[in-house]
């Protein structure tokens, strides 16, 4: 007994137990593998793909707005020189319109200095008509005059001198 | 401390009922603490998950250690079932032992050759199958003639003494410090002297008992791996 129990421990040979033992463990590794192995495996390769998807996505987002700002960057600094542009030509424009203006302004005024000019002559012209229409008037009723009081050369000279003075002072 | 296996006899077949009984109650902790640990799985791991997780790991890390993961993924659910069943069993004979008429009813399963060398043989036999099935019967052959002719009969010889030590290594270390508890509890049980003397030492080497099954599954499962790939892995 002692020597049994030395060489196989407590237990006589007893294959039933190697048996039970065996489809024991079989049953075990099959239950296991249904109820905790299979979706703990499932669920950490999900997490797994879950992660991996994560990064990926975040790598793209990153990208993007990389993209995003170089595009934006581009639009400034296009903004920038069409403003630039802009106010150049603007600038330009400007110049050109004062130098038009001022163009217009300088023959409008010597327009208005010919017309000023023309009108003067005009009123000259007209004025010394009026003149000679009155003289020719004048120098009849003077005549007249000269006729009704029968003058003498002095008198009549006289008589001119004082009409011509008052023709004059009339003007 | 002398107790003796309760051996009945059914169909003219001896067996141990505390045999069925601890391998029966192993077997059901190790699958409540499975199925309780992957009640409600989450994306999010927190709790009893994490830690069947990282058992999942560090088993993936035994197989990994010995194998590469596309062989050694289909050894996976082997690896995980040996280390968690043998750490359970070498673990339920520590916190007591029930003695009826003499006879030991509760023990660790591991304790006992019969159960230890059930587990070696399987695994062996089942390491040789997968040799046979991934490399082809040729090259499986082939394998016992390597690295020289002459050392064939060695190579027999191993095999042998592979199943031998993997079964009665678990088995001795349980056994021991299952034997060193026994003696411990008649030493604080016989005397105040040895009580007071006895209960430190008892502590210790309960914790110590705890390590070793710690370590021995851990080894079981280890020496599985590394025989597998010895059989499975083309170049060794």
């Amino acid at each position: 007994m002692l020597t049994n129990e030395l060489v196989l421990g407590s237990s006589g040979f007893a294959p039933l137990d190697s048996i039970y033992q065996l489809v024991a463990f079989l049953v075990l590794m099959l239950l296991l593998k249904k109820f905790a192995w299979a979706p703990l495996v499932k669920m950490m390769k999900e997490r797994e793909d879950y992660v991996a998807n994560e990064i990926d996505s975040a790598e793209k987002a990153k990208q993007e707005a990389t993209e995003l700002l170089q595009q934006h960057q581009q639009m400034m600094k296009e903004a920038r020189l069409e403003t630039q542009a802009l106010i150049e030509s603007a600038k330009k424009q400007g110049e050109l319109q004062r130098e038009e203006i001022i163009q217009t302004a300088r023959s409008e005024a010597e327009r208005l200095k010919e017309s000023a000019r023309l009108e003067i002559q005009q009123e000259k012209e007209n004025a010394v008509a009026t003149l000679k229409e009155q003289v020719a008037s004048l120098s009849v009723l003077i005549a007249s005059k000269v006729i009704e009081k029968e003058l003498n050369e002095k008198d009549q000279e006289a008589l001119i001198q004082e009409y011509i003075k008052k023709a004059g002072e009339e003007r | 401390m002398n107790h003796e296996a309760p051996i009945r006899e059914i169909f003219g077949l001896h067996y141990n009922p505390s045999n069925i009984l601890m391998i029966t109650v192993s077997s059901l902790i190790v699958f409540l603490i499975a199925v309780l640990c992957t009640r409600s799985l989450q994306m999010r791991p927190k709790g009893a998950q994490n830690f069947l997780e990282w058992v999942l790991d560090f088993v993936k890390g035994i197989i990994n250690s010995n194998l590469d993961w596309k062989n050694g993924a289909k050894f996976h659910i082997l690896a995980l079932t040996l280390i968690m069943y043998i750490f359970v069993s070498n673990m339920l004979g520590l916190p007591f032992a029930v003695v009826i008429d003499h006879e030991l009813w509760w023990k660790s399963p591991t304790a006992d050759p019969l159960i230890t060398m059930t587990l070696a043989v399987m695994v062996v036999a089942l390491s040789h199958f997968y040799g046979v099935k991934l490399n082809g019967t040729k090259q499986y052959g082939r394998g016992y003639l390597e690295p020289m002719k002459f050392m064939f009969p060695l190579k027999i010889i191993e095999e042998f003494s592979n199943t031998l030590t993997l079964g009665l290594r678990l088995y001795g270390n349980i056994f021991a410090g299952e034997t060193l508890l026994a003696l411990l509890v008649s030493l604080g049980t016989g005397s105040i002297v040895g009580g007071i003397l006895g209960f430190p030492l008892m502590i210790v080497w309960q914790g110590f008992s705890i390590f070793v099954g710690a370590i021995q599954a851990f080894i079981f499962t280890m020496l599985t791996m590394v025989y597998m790939a010895h059989k499975v892995s083309h170049d060794h």
